[in-house]
């Protein structure tokens, strides 16, 4: 098992190195000069090779990428030429505001995801099974920043209920830096009002973002234990006078959840690369602002930085789905 | 008393096409001790005949037109879900057909034995031999051991380990014993074994059938055992039905049925299993020999 996982963690390596070499090389084979733009429209050639010079751009690429190279396992990860700041720094800055968002709207897909699913499946066409079916359907099709403008127009022009936008209030000190989730770190504190305040502003993009994987896990979950209800066992398992109770909430909820799993998994690493859009909409300071800022002002260094730590955290992601596969069909673990 | 009478059972199914009838007035007696064989080629209605006495038959596609089932004076029919479930498991075990696919596999084989053992503990703490006060740890403990037991009662060597495996880690005629051993853990009055060797080759075959044989002995249970195999029955059973198209045509003990058949049908079956002596091109099917016999 911890060999297993040895092997798997030892494997991301070659696999960064080969996409960090794609990564490096589409960003500098783009057209556009980013020492241009960082001096700026009336630069004279002399500036304009001084900045050229500073970021390393003047050097063949092969020579760039050795350098980057070098300095990403050392942890400098180069310097953004729009913020000024390294990279590294950078993305542990907005690195977290992202996963809370990502995090907290898994966790909403799950927890109301699986219970739906399950009950679809069991009171198959009934009321509920329907409505579900329609939310899911429009859940899959609308996209995420029509939802986000929707829910703000709801929430906060209609209701007043919920802040518009951005992390926490920009008058207030947010709680004390510890994990960098607002949400747990005011937890550890023990700070209550900032804990009710970041989760004010996390409800909303959380449940834009949300939608479309609960809409998925819900009729992922309800397909599958439908499969399993027509499975022998289940059978076997009424014959011998198990309540249904036990049936579906133990033995068919575990068989159940392994595709479900997999969907899971795969959203996980899709809401990462999908934050841009909910992000600029609820003004979230997150990796994909981030992200998307360095693409348009063509400031490479963020872009391949953010794709590997994004890379990163889709493979680990992946590697926990394969453990928790193990966990919930027992065959997997012996091969 | 009889511990099963099943009076003038009339079954139909509905399906997208409509309603059809699948059982027309089954009647049938099982005692204490006796080894009824069920059997009849697929489709006859002999499983529908097993799952009707547990009712196990989803009432959204299934629908008793008359007809009565009596477990040791219940009305199966018309008793409740909960008086249902006090029967199975506890008083009426199940064994199918293939090992494969009726153990869970996301389990290990004693969670499955544990619970089936707790549930049969519900209604009648003596299972496990606890007294009715037993807090939930100790009859958890208790079901563990008896799960143990029985697991050695079925022939698995070493089951205070083999408990902890899960059903992949077992071959098919191990993985049967494992389902005997579920059906029987709750000390069933009746064992309804559907084509419970099917699955099985021949060696294997015998060594269940020698299991089940042993455990009717030793309880004195009564089994009705579902099947096509008519080796089988006159090997194992002590009465025999025969079924055709949702009827029983004969019943009867085997040696009288299987020695002097008094339905052509049953002729025709017994007619139908190849011997050493057969020839190539002799061995005539079921429907050959019926519709000779017009």
């Amino acid at each position: 098992m911890i060999r297993y996982v040895i092997r798997r963690l030892l494997l991301l390596v070659p696999m960064l190195l080969g996409l960090s070499v794609i990564v490096f090389a589409i960003a500098r084979l783009l057209p556009g000069d980013p020492a241009a733009l960082a001096a700026g429209p009336n630069a004279t050639p002399e500036v304009l090779a001084s900045v050229q010079r500073e970021f390393g751009l003047d050097k063949p690429i092969p020579l760039q990428y050795w350098d980057y190279l070098t300095g990403l396992v050392q942890g400098d990860w180069g310097v953004s030429i729009f913020t000024r700041r390294p990279v590294f720094e950078d993305i542990v800055t907005f690195l977290p505001a992202t996963l809370e968002l990502v995090a907290a709207a898994m966790l909403i897909a799950i927890v109301l995801g699986i219970p739906l699913g399950l009950a679809a499946a069991v009171w198959r066409n009934g009321v509920l099974d329907y409505v579900t079916r329609t939310v899911s359907l429009g859940g899959i099709a609308m996209p995420r920043f029509f939802l986000g403008l929707l829910l703000q127009l709801c929430f906060v022009t209609w209701l007043d209920i919920l802040p518009l936008s951005g992390r926490f209030p920009l008058i207030d000190l947010p709680p004390e830096e510890i994990t960098g989730f607002y949400t747990i770190d005011s937890l550890l504190t023990g700070d209550w009002y900032a804990l009710r305040v970041s989760l004010a502003h996390l409800a909303l993009p959380a449940l834009a973002m949300s939608l479309s994987p609960l809409a998925t896990i819900i009729r992922m979950m309800r397909a599958s234990t439908i499969e399993v209800l027509q499975q022998d066992y289940v059978m076997t398992e009424r014959a011998l006078g198990l309540s249904s109770r036990l049936i579906l909430f133990k033995y068919v909820l575990k068989n159940a959840m392994t595709s479900t799993l997999t969907v899971i998994g795969l959203y996980v690493s899709w809401l990462l690369g999908g934050t841009v859009l909910v992000e600029t909409v609820f003004d979230w300071p997150g990796l994909g602002l981030y992200a998307t800022q360095a693409i348009l002002s063509q400031d490479f260094m963020p872009v391949i930085g953010v794709t590997l730590v994004i890379a990163i955290i889709y493979l680990l992601s992946m590697l926990i789905v394969d453990l928790l596969y193990g966990v919930f069909n027992p065959k997997v673990r012996s091969s | 008393m009889s511990l099963l009478e099943i009076t003038n059972l009339n079954l139909a199914m509905r399906s997208y096409e409509g309603e059809t009838q699948i059982l027309h007035g089954i009647d049938l007696k099982i005692e204490r001790g006796e080894i009824w064989g069920m059997v009849g080629e697929t489709g006859s209605g002999k499983s529908l005949t097993g799952l009707s006495i547990s009712r196990l038959i989803p009432a959204a596609t299934g629908r008793y037109l008359a007809g009565a089932i009596r477990f040791e004076g219940t009305d199966v029919l018309n008793a409740t879900e909960r008086e249902m479930r006090k029967l199975r498991g506890r008083k009426i075990g199940m064994i199918f057909q293939d090992p494969t696919t009726n153990l869970n596999p996301a389990f290990r084989i004693g969670t499955q034995l544990v619970d089936v053992a707790l549930h049969a503990a519900e209604h009648d703490p003596s299972v496990l031999g606890l007294s009715g006060n037993a807090s939930r740890r100790e009859r958890r403990r208790a079901a563990r051991q008896v799960a143990i037991e029985m697991l050695g009662k079925v022939g698995i060597s070493d089951p205070a380990e083999r408990i902890d495996a899960y059903p992949h880690q077992f071959s098919g005629g191990m993985r049967q014993r494992m389902l005997i051993a579920m059906a029987m853990i709750g000390k069933p009055d009746l064992l309804i074994a559907d084509e419970p060797t099917t699955a099985l080759d021949v060696s294997v075959q015998a060594q269940i059938l020698r299991l089940i044989h042993q455990l009717v002995l030793e309880r004195d249970i009564g089994v009705l055992m579902i099947t096509h195999n008519l080796g089988v029955v006159a090997q194992l059973c002590s009465h025999v039905a025969v079924m055709y198209r949702g009827r029983i045509l004969e019943t009867g003990p085997v040696r009288t049925v299987l020695k002097q058949p008094s339905h052509a049908y049953t002729r025709a079956l017994l007619a139908a299993i190849p011997t050493v002596h057969t020839k190539r091109g002799e061995l005539r099917g079921i429907g050959d020999i019926m519709a000779e016999a017009g």
